[in-house]
């Protein structure tokens, strides 16, 4: 009787410390799906998929709520890996959703500038710097190419630059073949 | 004689190398133009320090190193600067660069240049000195030598000197050690100093014979620290992990320097470089060129950075077919964008082409996994998956089987049966990887700086929400009490007068708003 | 414009393939000496049906049709298919099996380079899946038979399944060595008695053990000009002879000689021409030890304790399924990742 009561308890305590251990070592924060959709998301933060930041749109995915094929700037190949995550079907770009561009950064027209800071509010990665009065300018290197600042400047002065092909961000291109026999040469294209 | 070790695979293509053996080294006139790229070395592009129209002296500097990974450029000869724009260079993307053109005084007229005793001098000094003078390695990859002479993080027993060149038609390194073993040896010499090496291992293929007869004797006046080592005759062979391999049994693997195992590397015509920069004080303002292929009578010169490379093709008579020229050997070389483009630090040969010579690759077939290249692959990869998981995009795959561990040196493709462009698809997969490893940190970054954004934006409300309480709360005449009958008086007396304002503002704007009205 | 390495060596797969068909001539000579020239028709039928079915999946995929036309590799599983047959079956099987080989086992599944099963394999299992009685029906070696058949008897038999008056078809025919074996085994009888009728030879089957020499004559020719390596064919042999020698020195009358089972049946062929096929096989040279040793196990297990006369066809495409398998687990390190184990040890020890 007393073996019996001493082993049930033995059990209870190792099977209490696995599964308390368990919970910390294995506790997730926040929740991992919505991470993971914002981790393939190209933060642009451009509210093109029609919420206000990436995030949000990651949490109406994870939620059912938006489709995948909202985001223009992840091309198809952010849906693709989208589709991948979820278990999806590939979806094309819907119609009311924008053509995906080629990437661009914004360029202040400085001449122009009257100081407004409206476009210094409207980035949504702090990439203007300037102040009231003074002259705007960006900072190419952290610009997303989001376009949110060029609707707000009431004199027109922000132009979004296509980013040029220059030796330093050339890349090499998909080979072609002379005789294309394999099929997913052509496919993946 | 120490004891080979062997690497896998290799091949034998037809060296040509011969053709281009018999004369010596001819020194190549003073070209009618200079084009002197700024960017010619692995590493941030250097910084243009001249205007137009300038006069600048033979070994002045026009461009400053920026950053740590750098180097400078120099004025090749004596000239004016009359351009500084971008101009076609040798790169795969075929894209301009920025570029100076320098056209020549004639004079070839020095600045004040001298050297150092480099045993008098501090390490940290020397390294200095070969900054200064743009020194970068010669044998292809140009990266520069000052922070391949550091050895303060790492002790370095094995300096290793590549006399291999293993690539076919090129000879300008055979011919140099021939013409010049003395000067390599004692620039070996400064490097042994700098990296404090126990000892210096020069490779030199079988097939040089002369080079190392020149060689051995000019190492033997350096005693027995300093060794000409014969390797066999393999491509790729003269790859620096290759040769490290063979030399001392080491393997580097993609991502390791070989200073962790206490081995470095340096080029032959690189120790000859460092020796005339330090001894002299000179920059590298010149190199020794192959011209080979399609010409009458193929050659080695000695040509200026920033040789155009048809003035120098000329010297040799390039033949009528020639339909093109390559910069570097036939495995690994790059097809030049023009004619004009100019000699650069890396320019070791320089090949015309012709339909006869390099006849267009046959139609691809598709992969029939025979194997051939995985027994070639001096990497020991499995080039058949490679090209299959970069065929189809599979870019995660294709790092999982080491892609970045393939050096590109063609022997999968100079054996492959179906005559797929592999090499082709292994530069897409890595330059796609590399792109987007770059783009997830941009990524990382906007999302990080957007939260930052989004937390200062409630920060800031929050703030003002507790600015606008403490104010609600300061405006109670809680205090009133605690001060003298004076101030109070004199509060008193301020408060009425602000009243009044504030009722003549009133009225005033009760009178603007009426007055349109009327 | 093209890039780097511009030059290449002198070599492409029509020539690989055709090396290996001229490797298989020697096997194809003695075939016929032993018996009959029958051989050569079908081999003719089953190249002709293979180059057909080849066009045709080519233009219904859209495909350039001469440079796969000319590749040879179809040849090669006509080739193949053709001589694991018997030579005496009627013309349509041929054609069928072919058809089969070159349409589903290699173009559904992507063509030239992408077939997961070996096409003349595939092909063999359709047929005697599907026609058991005609494929035992193997002509008898020159010599044995009650009656031999003239060419143009052969040709009309092949064609139109006559054949001349007063001879029976079991007076042309007989089963092959591994079959008799196998039935008069059944038969409680043991195998040296077995192996002491006309029927064999030296060392496998009367007749086809000299073809066997011919198929190892070209398979040594295969490895001489590089174009298979040593791994299959070896791990192939060995293991199958071990296992045979196993079986065989535990109970010497109900299990044939290792020597027996190498040249008998497909297994020399095999070695060196089948499971050799570069498409369907490993591509890590570890992989090529297993496979080849797996297959073998396989071909002695059907062949002693399965219905089927041999096992080589089933063995090879039972490997087939596990190439993917095996080749990821036999990755071999890379250069300069070798000891990367041994690395981390030395940091312990080194301050």
């Amino acid at each position: 009787m007393l073996n019996a009561l001493l082993a049930m308890a033995a059990i209870a305590i190792v099977l209490g410390a696995v599964l308390g251990f368990a919970a910390i070592k294995f506790r997730t924060e926040g929740n991992p799906l919505v991470d993971k959709i914002d981790a393939i998301l190209p933060q642009t933060q451009c509210g093109q998929c029609s919420y206000p930041g990436c995030k949000p749109y990651a949490t109406a995915i994870a939620a059912g709520d938006a489709d995948i094929n909202r985001c223009p700037p992840g091309g198809e190949e952010g849906i693709q890996k989208l589709a991948d995550l979820l278990g999806v079907e590939f979806k094309p770009f819907g119609g009311d959703t924008a053509a995906p561009k080629a990437k661009s950064v914004a360029f202040i027209e400085e001449n122009t500038c009257i100081g407004c800071t409206l476009c210094i509010q409207a980035c949504p990665v702090d990439a203007i710097s300037g102040a009231a009065k003074q002259m705007h300018t960006i900072i190419a290197a952290e610009c997303t190419g989001c376009e949110l600042c060029v609707a707000p400047c009431p004199v027109d002065c922000i132009d979004m630059l296509v980013i040029e092909e220059k030796i330093t961000n050339w890349k090499w291109k998909y080979p072609v073949y002379a005789l294309a026999p394999v099929e997913a040469a052509g496919v993946a294209q | 004689m120490s004891k080979l070790y062997h690497f896998h695979g290799g091949i034998h293509p037809p060296s040509n190398k011969t053709q281009s053996t018999q004369r010596p080294i001819a020194c190549a006139p003073l070209p009618s133009k200079l084009v002197i790229p700024f960017h010619q070395h692995v590493g941030n592009r250097a910084k243009p320090i001249v205007q137009i129209g300038d006069h600048v002296l033979k070994g002045q500097k026009i461009g400053q190193s920026e950053g740590q990974l750098s180097s400078a450029v120099h004025a090749s000869t004596s000239g004016t600067v009359t351009a500084i724009d971008m101009q076609l260079v040798a790169h795969h993307s075929g894209l301009p660069d920025l570029c100076v053109t320098l056209i020549p005084d004639g004079k070839d007229e020095w600045i004040t240049h001298n050297g150092v005793d480099y045993q008098q001098t501090s390490h940290s000094e020397l390294r200095h000195l070969l900054r200064k003078a743009g020194v970068v390695g010669l044998g292809g990859a140009v990266f520069p030598s000052d922070l391949k002479t550091d050895a303060r993080h790492q002790k370095i027993t094995t300096l290793i000197l590549n006399g291999a060149e293993c690539e076919p038609y090129i000879s300008c390194d055979d011919m140099l050690m021939r013409e010049r073993a003395l000067e390599i040896i004692r620039g070996a010499e400064i490097m042994r100093f700098m990296l404090d090496a126990a000892e210096v291992l020069i490779g030199i293929e079988d097939n040089k014979p002369e080079a190392i007869r020149a060689m051995q004797l000019a190492a033997a006046s350096s005693g027995d620290k300093m060794k000409v080592i014969v390797v066999p005759t393999i491509y790729p062979g003269g790859g620096a992990k290759q040769l490290m391999r063979v030399l001392t049994g080491i393997e580097v693997a993609a991502g390791v320097r070989s200073t962790e195992k206490g081995v470095q590397c340096f080029n032959v015509a690189t120790a000859l470089t460092i020796y005339r920069a330090i001894q002299f004080g000179e920059p590298l303002l010149s190199r020794i060129v192959t011209v080979a292929g399609n010409v009458r009578q193929a050659q080695n010169f000695e040509a200026l950075i920033g040789t155009p490379i048809d003035e120098l093709v000329a010297l040799c008579e390039a033949l009528a077919d020639t339909n093109g020229y390559i910069m570097g050997g036939p495995m690994m070389g790059m097809p030049l964008p023009g004619v004009h483009v100019p000699v650069v630090k890396a320019t070791n040969c320089i090949i015309a082409s012709s339909k006869k010579l390099f006849p267009p690759p046959p139609p691809a077939m598709p992969c029939i996994r025979c194997t051939r290249c995985v027994d070639v692959c001096p990497a020991e990869l499995q080039p058949q998956d490679l090209f299959w998981f970069a065929q189809s995009k599979e870019f995660g795959r294709a790092q999982e089987f080491n892609l970045f561990d393939c050096i590109e040196c063609g022997a999968c493709s100079y054996v492959c049966p179906s005559h797929i462009p592999l090499v082709q698809f292994y530069r897409f997969a890595k330059s796609e990887i590399r792109v987007r490893e770059h783009d997830k940190q941009l990524a990382d970054q906007a999302r990080e700086r957007h939260e930052y954004r989004e937390h200062r934006i409630e920060r800031e409300k929050l703030e003002r929400a507790e600015r606008l309480a403490a104010k609600e709360k300061s405006a109670q005449p809680a205090v009133i009490e605690s001060l003298t009958p004076q101030q109070q008086v004199e509060l008193a007396t301020l408060e009425a007068s602000r009243a009044h304002i504030r009722e003549l503002a009133k009225s005033e704007v009760e009178h603007t708003v009426e007055s349109p009205g009327n | 414009m093209f890039f780097s390495p511009f030059i290449s060596k002198p070599d492409s797969v029509a020539q690989i393939m055709l090396k290996v068909l001229l490797a298989m001539l020697p096997g194809i000579a003695l075939y016929v000496w032993y018996f009959g020239p029958a051989i050569l028709v079908s081999i003719t039928l089953a190249s002709i049906t293979a180059l057909g079915t080849e066009a045709l999946m080519l233009k219904l995929r859209h495909r350039p049709i001469m440079p796969f036309l000319k590749d040879n590799s179809a040849l090669l599983t006509a080739w193949l298919l053709a001589l694991s047959i018997p030579p005496l079956a009627p013309w349509w099987m041929i054609v069928v099996g072919t058809a089969f080989a070159i349409a589903i086992a290699k173009h559904l599944y992507g063509g030239l380079g992408n077939n997961l099963f070996n096409p003349a394999m595939v092909g063999y299992a359709v047929l005697i899946i599907s026609f058991p009685m005609q494929m035992t029906q193997w002509i008898a070696p020159h010599g044995l038979g009650q009656v031999e058949l003239g060419f143009f008897d052969q040709l009309e038999y092949i064609f139109f399944s006559r054949l001349p008056n007063s001879v029976s078809l079991d007076a042309v025919t007989m089963a092959t060595p591994l079959d008799t074996l196998k039935t008069h085994l059944h038969l409680d009888q043991s195998v040296p008695q077995i192996l002491g009728m006309p029927i064999f030879g030296q060392l496998g089957g009367h007749g086809s053990e000299m073809v066997a020499w011919g198929f190892l004559f070209g398979g040594l020719y295969l490895l001489a000009a590089r174009i298979i390596s040593w791994h299959i064919p070896v791990a192939y042999l060995v293991t199958l002879f071990f296992i045979a020698a196993i079986f065989h020195l535990a109970d010497p009358h109900h299990y044939a000689a290792p020597l027996f089972h190498w040249y008998s049946g497909a297994a020399i062929l095999g070695a060196f021409f089948i499971l050799t096929d570069p498409v369907s096989s490993p591509t890590t040279n570890k992989g090529k030890l297993i496979y080849a040793a797996g297959a073998a196990l396989l071909t002695y297990l059907i062949r002693v304790f399965g219905g089927f006369p041999d096992g080589v066809a089933f063995a090879t495409l039972l490997m087939n399924i596990c190439v993917p398998l095996i080749v990821l687990y036999t990755q071999p390190k890379v250069f300069g990742k070798k000891d990367q184990g041994l690395d981390k040890k030395n940091k312990v020890v080194k301050p």
